[in-house]
């Protein structure tokens, strides 16, 4: 059952890319539609069977595994694969939420002439990203880290012909081999320290004092990936440029399934980071920072999904935040409904986009809620999750995870209280923009989504309302449990959570409320609080500057080193070497040229001379 | 004086020579090559001499071998004097002087 | 004795015929001349105690290379050659020093070499037998690609003699 997940998704992009490959754009959209959007559809209905099955095993014994081949055996790899109530979860969602994305590009990409394309790259990206949560071992968890890789290059740079598209692409790859660098030592240095890749072997590696050092080091080095992977300080750059790909792209992987691999893999080796309380102290700090720097980043975008792209970014660092402090299952769960939220919020805004006939700029929107409804509605939906308004799904997962923070240390929930603070103002700030504010579109009749978009939005509004409900609580504990052992003990009392959750509850509302105030009637106070902070603002709307500061401390002096290497060293001692040598060939021969004249007899001549050469050596011998 | 194996090889010898004058000097193509079958037999000569001095039929085997090898370098070597007697009507090599880089 | 006589005449038939061959200026004289120089070989051959190698001298040279030869002199109208030497040769004296150097260096080293025996008197060669078992064990590989050679030669000649 296990390989039939990973078989289907396979499967289906091989077919799709065969059969575009052979007939082009001959091929009919519905075939595609049809054989993209079935094996997911098949992948998921086996996932949940699983999932069944496993909610009716005993607790001790929910786990699959499969070995299909021994694939290095010198080194004790084998294609093995296994599924435990973590991964179990994370096929759930990456199934679950990557159908009905692919549901929805069936509307959303239909026009496009890539379509058979676009298609075979989401079921390999599926298939990468399946292979990645069920590996039970390290190299092969690599490999569909670097095929979730490939995928969201390939996809991000989708539309290649736009160079800036695939400038996107490139670096989101650039960015990304930086992290998977890390990845790579740290798994040098595994197998030099452990002798072995498999991940159960690792659990019950019994770590004695003179190898936490390495320890460290191994789980250090391994976050640095994840911070590639999953768009943390300092690697995130390239994930609002990776908003270049189709909006159902960013919705999939660089919004609910790829990025969050960087969290999946702390959690899947939570029994390093428990060990490692520097390792777990730097990734808990990373995501917080990460955490409340982006979320002022996304303050002044006027991009609509550069907004949701940095406002991914913080919710990372709050899931990173979660799993530093060790408390595995909240990052988990963030995770989860994130997936619902994010997925939902980029599908709609993908919705208003494609009404608007791909305008992106929110300054250019406005007013379009009377002619969006069903969009304005669900966006309103995933903005009250991803802000935190109970019952919405976001309010569980983001309170548990400050809550245990607060148990942590009480700066972390400050730190996170104000990060969401600040993410409901910008993404109320979106939203009103989007759907209330002076109208400037030049769309003559924006039209509402069509029926599978529609229906995809439908479902993601009713998960990112009631996932956190269903879920939330005991569930996922239960479910959990025999996987993460208690590692953060709970020592404050309920009465304070009640207290915090009321205050953050409290402040976020009136936030929220001003925001959408200031921004619907009063837009001449945010004019002038702008021209008031105008430096403030010039920094937050250019990021920083990091991407400049990137520029000018890494790209450019390796620009000009390969500029010099390339002018210098190549074309001066290189190529001079090189065409010198040929130079002299040619000068020697030209001189040489007059022997060969063309008279045969000549050259037989010659040839008597090396006979009667070769006769004078043998004389010796006489 | 009694004819002994050298008597032989000189007299390969000599006409080896003959055979590498006439490719040297003569500027007919097929006399050039006539003088080439000459050599070709001066070493035949040679060897047949040797084989019965060491008294190994091996040599005889070289013998039969190289003058099928003459036969077919004739035959190709004849049919190209043709095709350029065809281009240049002429076997004279003053005229052929192509083969220059 | 007789051996002498019948080498000394034999030898002094191929070298004049081989002269012949290389200095007359009438090609097809060249032609009848070298087959004279076959034939005086042929004869030392027989002398050799190697009357199987004096026939397929006779056969294959005579009788087709140089069949060969005058067939492609008549196809080609060759008729008498005013100048024997080619013109390019001059000055010709390096040449003549060559050609003097080789036949020197050849005889002296042959001279030499000391051939302690003369030819055996009871010695009567290989049979035809002894050859053809010979070249049919050890040399059946290089046999066989001769006769591949035959065949790309004929190959050969018929591409490069054809008309356009």
């Amino acid at each position: 059952m296990l390989g039939f997940i990973l078989l289907f998704p396979l499967i289906g992009f091989l077919v799709i890319g065969i059969l575009g490959g052979l007939f082009g754009k001959r091929l009919p959209n519905s075939v595609v539609a049809t054989l993209g959007c079935g094996s997911i559809l098949l992948s998921l209905v086996f996932s949940f069977y699983a999932f069944i099955q496993f909610l009716q095993d005993p607790t001790a014994s929910r786990e699959l595994s499969l070995t299909l081949f021994d694939w290095i055996p010198q080194l004790g790899v084998a294609i093995s694969l296994k599924l435990d109530p973590l991964s179990q979860l994370m096929i759930l969602v990456v199934t679950g939420v990557g159908f009905f994305i692919h549901l929805y590009s069936v509307n959303y990409m239909g026009e496009d002439p890539g379509f058979a394309r676009y298609f075979s790259f989401l079921n390999l990206f599926t298939f990468a990203m399946l292979l990645l949560v069920l590996a039970n071992n390290l190299l092969l968890l690599f490999i569909g880290w670097e095929g979730v890789g490939l995928c969201s290059y390939l996809l991000i740079g989708f539309w290649f012909e736009d160079n800036e598209k695939a400038q996107a692409g490139k670096k989101a790859f650039l960015v990304n081999r930086v992290g998977d660098f890390g990845f790579l030592m740290a798994m040098f240095l595994i197998f030099v320290t452990f002798g072995t890749f498999n991940i159960d072997s690792l659990k019950i590696y019994e770590i004695h004092e003179a190898q936490l050092p390495s320890l460290t080091l191994i789980t250090l080095l391994l976050f640095i990936g994840a911070c590639g992977k999953s768009a943390q300080i300092p690697l995130y750059v390239w994930l609002p440029d990776a908003m270049a790909g189709p909006t159902p792209v960013s919705a999939l992987i660089h919004a609910a399934t790829m990025v969050t691999a960087g969290v999946y893999m702390v959690a899947r080796l939570h029994f390093w980071y428990a060990l490692t309380p520097f390792s777990s102290s730097v990734v808990a700090i990373v995501g917080i920072s990460t955490a409340l720097f982006s979320a002022s980043m996304a303050f002044f975008q006027n991009d609509i999904k550069k907004v949701l792209a940095y406002s991914t970014i913080s919710q990372l660092g709050y899931m990173f935040l979660g799993v530093g402090i060790g408390a595995y299952t909240s990052g988990i769960f963030h995770l989860i409904t994130h997936a619902f939220f994010k997925a939902l919020l980029f599908l709609s805004a993908g919705s208003v986009i494609h009404a608007l006939h791909g305008e992106q700029d929110i300054q250019k929107m406005g007013k379009l809620s009377s002619k969006l409804p069903l969009t304005h509605i669900v966006f309103l939906f995933g903005l009250l999750a991803i802000i935190g308004i109970p019952p919405f799904s976001g309010f569980f997962s983001k309170d548990e995870i400050l809550w245990m923070a607060f148990n942590k240390h009480p700066l972390f929930w400050v730190c996170g209280w104000l990060g969401a603070l600040m993410t409901t103002f910008y993404m109320v700030r979106v939203f009103t923009l989007t759907f209330y504010g002076p109208s400037h579109h030049h769309a003559e009749h924006p039209h509402e989504a069509p029926p599978l978009m529609a229906l995809s939005l439908i479902v993601l509004a009713i998960l990112s309302l009631g996932g956190g409900m269903v879920i939330g609580g005991h569930f996922l504990e239960q479910f959990l449990t025999p996987l993460f052992t208690k590692h953060l003990e709970v020592t404050l009392s309920s009465h304070t959570e009640h207290t915090l959750m009321i205050v953050m509850i409290l402040s976020t509302l009136v936030t929220a409320i001003l925001t959408f105030f200031i921004f619907h009637k009063k837009q001449e106070w945010a004019v002038h609080v702008r021209l008031k902070f105008l430096k403030l603002h010039t920094l937050l709307s250019h990021k920083y500057y990091v991407d400049e500061l990137y520029q000018f401390l890494i790209i450019s002096p390796i620009q000009k080193g390969a500029h010099f290497f390339w002018s210098i060293i190549d074309t001066l001692f290189i190529d001079g070497t090189v065409n010198n040598i040929a130079y002299l060939n040619g000068y020697f021969g030209s001189k040489l040229s007059f022997m060969q004249n063309g008279n045969l007899q000549r050259y037989a001549f010659i040839f008597i001379l090396g006979v009667l050469a070769i006769l004078l050596y043998l004389g010796k011998y006489v | 004086m009694t004819i002994d194996h050298s008597h032989y090889l000189i007299l390969s010898a000599l006409l080896f020579t003959i055979g590498v004058m006439g490719v040297l000097l003569r500027r007919n193509l097929i006399i050039i090559f006539m003088s080439i079958e000459l050599m070709l037999n001066s070493v035949n000569l040679a060897l047949v001499s040797i084989s019965e001095y060491l008294q190994a039929p091996d040599a005889q085997i070289f013998v039969f071998f190289v003058i099928t090898v003459a036969a077919a370098e004739a035959a190709t070597g004849l049919a190209i004097v043709i095709s350029l007697f065809r281009q240049k009507q002429t076997t004279n090599i003053d005229e052929v002087n192509q083969l220059k880089g | 004795m007789a051996h002498t006589i019948i080498f000394w005449i034999l030898a002094i038939m191929s070298v004049v015929c081989a002269l012949g061959v290389t200095l007359h200026k009438n090609p097809v004289v060249s032609a009848v001349f070298l087959i004279g120089s076959f034939f005086a070989l042929a004869g030392l051959y027989v002398e050799l105690h190697a009357p199987f190698l004096a026939a397929i001298q006779i056969i294959v040279y005579v009788g087709a290379i140089m069949v060969l030869f005058v067939f492609v002199m008549m196809l080609l109208n060759l008729g008498r050659d005013p100048d024997r030497f080619s013109k390019e040769t001059k000055p010709r004296f390096p040449k003549y020093l060559a050609l003097f150097l080789l036949v020197g260096l050849l005889i002296s080293f042959i001279h030499l070499t000391s051939f302690s025996r003369a030819l055996p008197e009871a010695f009567h060669g290989f049979s035809i037998e002894n050859i053809a078992t010979l070249l049919f064990s050890k040399y059946l590989f290089p046999f066989e690609l001769l006769s591949l050679l035959l065949l790309i030669a004929m190959v050969g000649g018929v591409i490069l003699a054809k008309k356009k």
